[in-house]
């Protein structure tokens, strides 16, 4: 048979283990092997424990970053940087009118750079070496570092991305953690099998065996993916319904929310910007953000549109949209944060598209690479284009390979100016700094025994975030499971948990996995779309519960692998469901929180100015509140929790 | 449980994969890093991979960039996702 799709049903090639049950024991047990999670496994293995890593699917490209990133945000500490962590988080705190997460941030903004030294050591290239970029305005000539945006205060890195995922599986691997691939974590054990208890481990599936695994173990550490396809599904080409890829499905969020996991900030959604075949993939068009930031746009006629700093004076050079305005200390992005411009850190940005248009340029609009000077050209198309995820192969392969050529030629931008799609109020999504678990200063959950990393927390952004807080939160995994003593796993919670999961085997005929996840984005937009009110969301509530009654039921998997599909679209009608509760449980609306309630108009009342939570306990679901700021003072509360790693850096 | 174990490919409205069997090894790297595994093993030793969720595709390019014969794996980028780009000269004189 050719390399191509089978027209009729063909048997299953891997040995079939449905009746298997494999037995493992682990002091740090981590579910997800992306970014997050492989640095988990390293920070917990450095540390002495005994280390499984669960990947569902292969460590060596898996997670939002596995084929690759462009960008090391916050690296406050290099040795380059002119800001240090504590201003970093507190302007990350405050963009977001306190609706961040001052720890998981602050540990970002202090040990990212750690864990880019640790990347390099593994294999990974972080600096310049082969002097492409020498003399660059960028480049930094003694330490070869290349920096994005503010080129004054240098936090920012460009790193080559592409090399990251291999150069922590090999890490993983050295340090001796066991990695156990296509194998998707798909229940938490507590003791005694209550909900709330302390965890002492998990269960798993293998998508290719269907294999199943119970894992006992001292601490578990959460590296899944925030939860994606809630509002936005795209039957037919699956893969691409969200901009994360497709594997990632919010598992760990399901998993916590079923067992007592208290969670904030899930009422915040916005409105859609990746998705299907409606958006371009991301960085595949022309643009001025992110990955093609500073690069010049122009009209339909050719002429420049002007770039503004925060003041909206126009910026006559290239040069000047790299620096602060006059008088700003930095700025944190530039032409990045669309949604709320925070005035302190605002960096330069092109005119708004409405007013440019009032102004008579014309649509569409081009990025103009042919303007930029050579080495801002070449490391935009090249390096950053070629390094961010998904742009290797398709962006950057393909259409040097169809004879794009970045000094000749300009690449169209579509639908609303920059942006690559454009979408209904309805059609949401998870990005920016979306909610997730709550954690402490050990980045331990609520859950006794289970702490979280990535895009598990709330308020998770990129790749440096998930790589500092997955080695922070494996070390503190460690040191909690060397205190606790032998854990004991209920077998009547792991009975429980192997026939639910193996549920949907039991049928020939039924409803797909697609046809679940489709019907529950049409719950989602039709309650919890752009405006709430407790009667919407009280009636999406029921939708969910109604097809948990007579859809989830039905749901039909023939192999292991449609299994897991099915999975994880049973965890996204609980992370709809966790969705909702979070929606309810603030009655108010905000503006940083991007959350309409038609029932609550007022915007931002003050007594609302704090962390909404939500978890389920044994009599149904428990509302909460923390203070805005309950993590306290950001150095400090580092230090106290952790003298031993800053005596082994003090050593390095 | 299901008596029998069987796949069937899934009813994509996308074709993000082409091999080319003459080029293909059938040493299934691609089949090894693919995130979504959407490829299963030919039943042929030696053979090409089988495309079966071609529907999963992320299109991120693992297989093509894991790929060691030059050309035997192709990503095809959705029809509704091809980009516009011109001459720069074509838009008319340049600058303000």
């Amino acid at each position: 048979m050719a390399g191509e799709t089978p027209l009729g049903p063909i048997p299953w090639p891997y040995p079939v283990e449905y009746d298997k049950t494999q037995y493992q024991d682990a002091d740090v047990l981590v579910i997800g092997g992306g970014a997050s999670g492989c640095f988990a496994a390293m920070g917990a293995a450095s540390h002495g424990a005994r280390v499984i890593m669960w990947e569902k699917a292969a460590t060596m490209t898996s997670g939002a970053m596995g084929s690759g990133c462009d960008h090391w945000e916050m690296a406050a500490t290099n040795p380059c940087s002119r800001v240090t962590p504590e201003e970093l988080a507190d302007a990350m705190v405050r963009m977001h009118h306190g609706y961040n997460n001052g720890i998981s941030h602050y540990i970002e903004s202090r040990e990212g750079y750690d864990r880019l030294l640790d990347l390099e050591r593994f294999g990974a290239k972080i600096r310049d070496v082969d002097d492409e970029f020498k003399g660059a305005d960028f480049r930094d000539d003694a330490t070869k570092f290349m920096f994005a945006y503010d080129y004054v205060n240098r936090f920012t890195l460009r790193v080559w991305g592409t090399t990251f995922k291999r150069a922590m599986y090999r890490g993983a691997k050295i340090l001796k953690a066991q990695v156990v691939d296509r194998t998707m974590g798909a229940g938490l054990l507590t003791d005694g099998g209550k909900i709330g208890g302390r965890v002492v481990g998990a269960v798993a599936i293998n998508g290719r065996t269907g294999k199943f695994t119970v894992c006992r173990a001292k601490s578990v550490v959460f590296c899944m993916s925030r939860p994606t396809r809630l509002w936005l599904f795209a039957p037919g080409a699956t893969g691409i319904s969200e901009f994360r890829p497709p594997q990632c499905t919010g598992d760990g969020h399901a998993m916590a929310w079923r067992v007592g996991g208290q969670f904030t900030m899930l009422e915040k959604s916005l409105r859609g910007e990746w998705s299907g075949l409606r958006s371009f993939p991301p960085y595949s068009t022309g643009n001025n953000h992110n990955t093609w930031y500073a690069c010049t746009m122009v009209d339909a006629d050719g002429r420049r549109i002007p770039w503004l700093d925060r003041d909206g004076r126009e910026l006559t050079s290239v040069a000047d949209r790299y620096r602060p305005a006059p008088g700003q200390k930095f700025y944190m992005k530039g032409g990045g944060e669309p949604d709320f411009p925070f005035y302190e850190f605002q960096g330069p940005e092109t005119m708004a598209v409405e007013e440019a248009v009032k102004r008579g340029f014309k649509l569409p609009f081009y990025a103009d690479l042919t303007d930029m000077p050579p080495m801002e050209r070449k490391v935009i198309w090249g390096m950053m284009v070629g390094n961010e995820g998904k742009t290797r192969t398709p962006v950057y392969g393909a259409y040097n390979a169809a004879g794009f050529d970045p000094s000749r030629d300009v690449l169209q931008s579509y639908g609303d100016g920059w942006r690559s799609g454009q979408f209904l109020p309805q059609e949401r999504q998870f990005f920016g700094i979306p909610g997730g678990m709550v954690n402490d200063w050990r980045l331990m959950t609520n859950l006794e025994g289970l702490f979280a990393a990535g895009d598990v927390l709330f308020a998770s952004d990129c790749v440096g975030h998930a790589a500092a807080t997955g080695h922070y939160a494996g070390r503190h995994a460690a040191t909690y499971a060397a205190a606790r003593g032998e854990v004991a796993i209920d077998d009547a919670q792991v009975a429980s948990e192997r026939a639910r999961l193996y549920e949907p085997l039991q049928r020939t005929h039924g409803v797909s996995w697609q046809a679940l996840a489709e019907a529950i984005t049409r719950v989602m937009q039709n309650y919890c779309g752009a405006v709430k009110s407790d009667d919407l969301l009280h009636e999406g509530l029921r939708g969910i519960e109604e097809l948990r009654a007579n859809e989830a039921v039905r749901l039909v998997a023939r192999n292991p692998h449609d299994l897991l599909r099915a999975q994880e679209t049973l965890n996204v009608l609980s992370n709809a469901e966790l969705v909702i509760h979070s929606c309810l449980a603030r009655k108010a609306s905000s503006t940083p929180l991007q959350f309409q309630r038609l029932d609550y108009q007022a915007m931002d009342p003050p007594e609302w100015h704090k962390f909404v939570t939500v978890e389920r306990d044994a009599a149904g679901v428990r509302v909460g509140s923390l203070p805005i700021d309950y993590y306290g003072d950001f150095a400090t509360n580092y230090e106290s929790h952790n003298a031993d790693y800053i005596r082994e850096r003090a050593v390095r | 449980m299901s008596s029998r174990v069987f796949a069937i490919a899934d009813q994509a409205i996308v074709d993000p994969i082409t091999i080319v069997p003459e080029l293909c090894t059938g040493c299934n790297l691609c089949l090894h890093v693919c995130p979504v595994d959407l490829f299963l093993p030919n039943d042929d030793k030696g053979g090409p991979p089988l495309v079966l969720y071609p529907g999963e595709c992320w299109y991120e390019g693992s297989c093509v960039d894991v790929c060691p014969e030059p050309g035997a794996i192709r990503l095809n980028r959705p029809p509704a996702m091809r980009v516009n780009w011109k001459p720069r000269a074509a838009l008319g004189p340049s600058g303000e």
